[in-house]
């Protein structure tokens, strides 16, 4: 048996609205398959699971509002028998909380969590009455986008991650000019043979030597968690999008040091395309190993990212403009990109970010090996 | 389809711009104005309008040509032209 339970969906989540079940009593699920929605301050998220089995039962119903770490469904495993698994949750149930057994009845039938019932009698000991009202008061299922206070949430939970980076990470900040002349190129000569709907933006090049370049310095990828750094072997790239109407979201593009230009493409499009209709998945939003943020579509120059904790470092890119650009004692006007780095001081130092910075200044002259 | 007018293909690009962005009102689009920064279009949303266009219109807009595309009455002469082009070869 194991419990499936509401998931932390980033540094600034304590809480979330379930929206809806995928599954019900009896279905089998498989690793990574989408289950529930849950409603966050970041919006609605499609959370999967994370390991095979069948669903026995389903705890809490559509419109609770439920702690991070709370059990939402309980799993059995392939094989194992329902009977296990009723006496084991039983078991569970009773440490907690004093539940009569008519009232248990009811809270399975309706899905109400009993972790969450508030006993109306002194002596603690939940009735059927409980567990109805408790139903009822976890019935209106408006979700927070419905509520029209989505937008001040979003804002509640960006002040929270970005107060706490502020107040926590000794940030150090480093900035260096990409001369985008080769890059521009073969994007222009590699769209021109590509369908219109299979070509590249300017961003898939640049994702794909970020994550390269973070691969030659590991102390940028990771988390500080307990006082420590912990590197992470995989490059999930978190891409700041922002929303239509306001705020933002970084969910990550995995594994994207790995992935091909024509791969990033159709997962950065995806992404955006869900990020706009407010899809996103609780994976993408749980496990970004670093953020790049990008705001040269509005024209600034360059920009310096507060790192999202408990990340460790964000990469910031200006825009791609024509500047004078001196090359052995000639000025040319070239397209030029500056590439920012703000990274943790307690994990890495300025002489290994500026190593990040001048790997990505290399990887860039050499669009045609990103791959 | 028959060649579109004018009219048909505004229509077409606020379909295009209002798949991606529901919440705006093509009746304030400034036709002489650049269009992307008028309704907040980045990068990915305007490659989303230019396939949009692609299915709608049948024509493929190289990006060499995106600069014909800055403004709606920019975008609507040249997609007349395009338009035109296709349907009397030569």
């Amino acid at each position: 048996m194991s419990e499936f339970r509401m998931p932390s969906l980033g540094a600034d989540m304590d809480a979330g609205t379930l929206v809806e079940w995928h599954i019900k009593p009896g279905d089998a699920v498989k690793r990574g398959q989408v289950v529930a929605v849950v409603e966050t301050q970041k919006g609605a998220i499609d959370v999967e699971v994370w390991e095979d089995g069948l669903v026995e039962r389903l705890l809490v119903q559509p419109g609770a509002k439920v702690p991070v770490g709370e059990v939402l469904a309980v799993l059995r495993g392939v094989g194992e028998s329902a009977a296990d698994t009723t006496q084991a949750t039983a078991a569970t149930a009773t440490e907690r909380r004093k539940v009569s057994p008519a009232a248990r009845r009811l809270a399975e039938e309706l899905g109400v969590d009993l972790a969450a019932v508030q006993p109306q009698e002194p002596d603690g000991v939940i009735s059927r009455a409980d567990v109805e009202r408790a139903a009822a008061a976890g019935k209106p299922a408006a979700s927070a986008a419905e509520s029209g206070d989505w937008h001040a949430q979003m804002r509640k939970a960006i002040a929270a991650a970005m107060s706490k980076s502020k107040r926590e990470i000794p940030h150090y900040y480093l900035a260096t000019d990409i001369d985008m002349t080769r890059v521009t190129e073969w994007l222009r000569t590699g769209n021109e043979k590509r369908p219109v709907t299979a070509r590249l933006l300017p961003a898939v090049p640049l994702m794909k030597a970020v994550a390269l370049a973070l691969r030659e310095v590991p102390e940028l990828n990771g988390f500080w968690v307990d006082g420590r750094f912990q590197p992470s072997s995989a490059i999930h790239l978190g891409m700041a999008i922002a929303m239509r109407g306001g705020g933002l979201v970084a969910p990550a593009i995995h594994d994207a040091d790995s992935k091909s230009c024509d791969e990033l493409m159709a997962a950065l499009r995806d992404l955006i395309t869900r990020v706009r209709g407010g899809r996103l998945r609780s994976s993408e939003m749980a496990d970004p190993t670093v953020t790049l943020t990008s705001l040269g579509e509005q024209g600034v120059a360059q920009v310096f990212g507060v790192i999202y904790p408990p990340q460790v470092a964000i990469i910031g890119l200006g825009k791609i403009a024509e500047r004078p650009h001196a090359v052995g004692g000639i000025v040319n006007v070239s397209p030029m990109l500056t590439a920012s780095l703000a990274a943790d001081h307690r994990v890495s130092d300025g002489h290994r970010g500026a190593l990040f910075l001048a790997a990505l200044d290399r990887l860039l002259q050499e669009p045609e090996k990103l791959g | 389809m028959d060649l579109p007018d004018r009219e048909q293909l505004k229509a077409a690009i606020f379909e295009a711009i209002t798949s991606i962005a529901p919440e705006i009102d093509t009746a304030d689009i400034r036709p002489d104005r650049p269009l992307r920064q008028q309704i907040d279009l980045d990068s990915f949303d305007f490659l989303n309008v230019i396939i949009r266009l692609h299915e709608t219109l049948g024509i493929d807009i190289p990006e060499s040509d995106y600069g014909e595309m800055q403004t709606l009455d920019g975008a609507l002469d040249y997609l007349l032209r395009r338009c035109g082009g296709k349907a009397a070869p030569g």
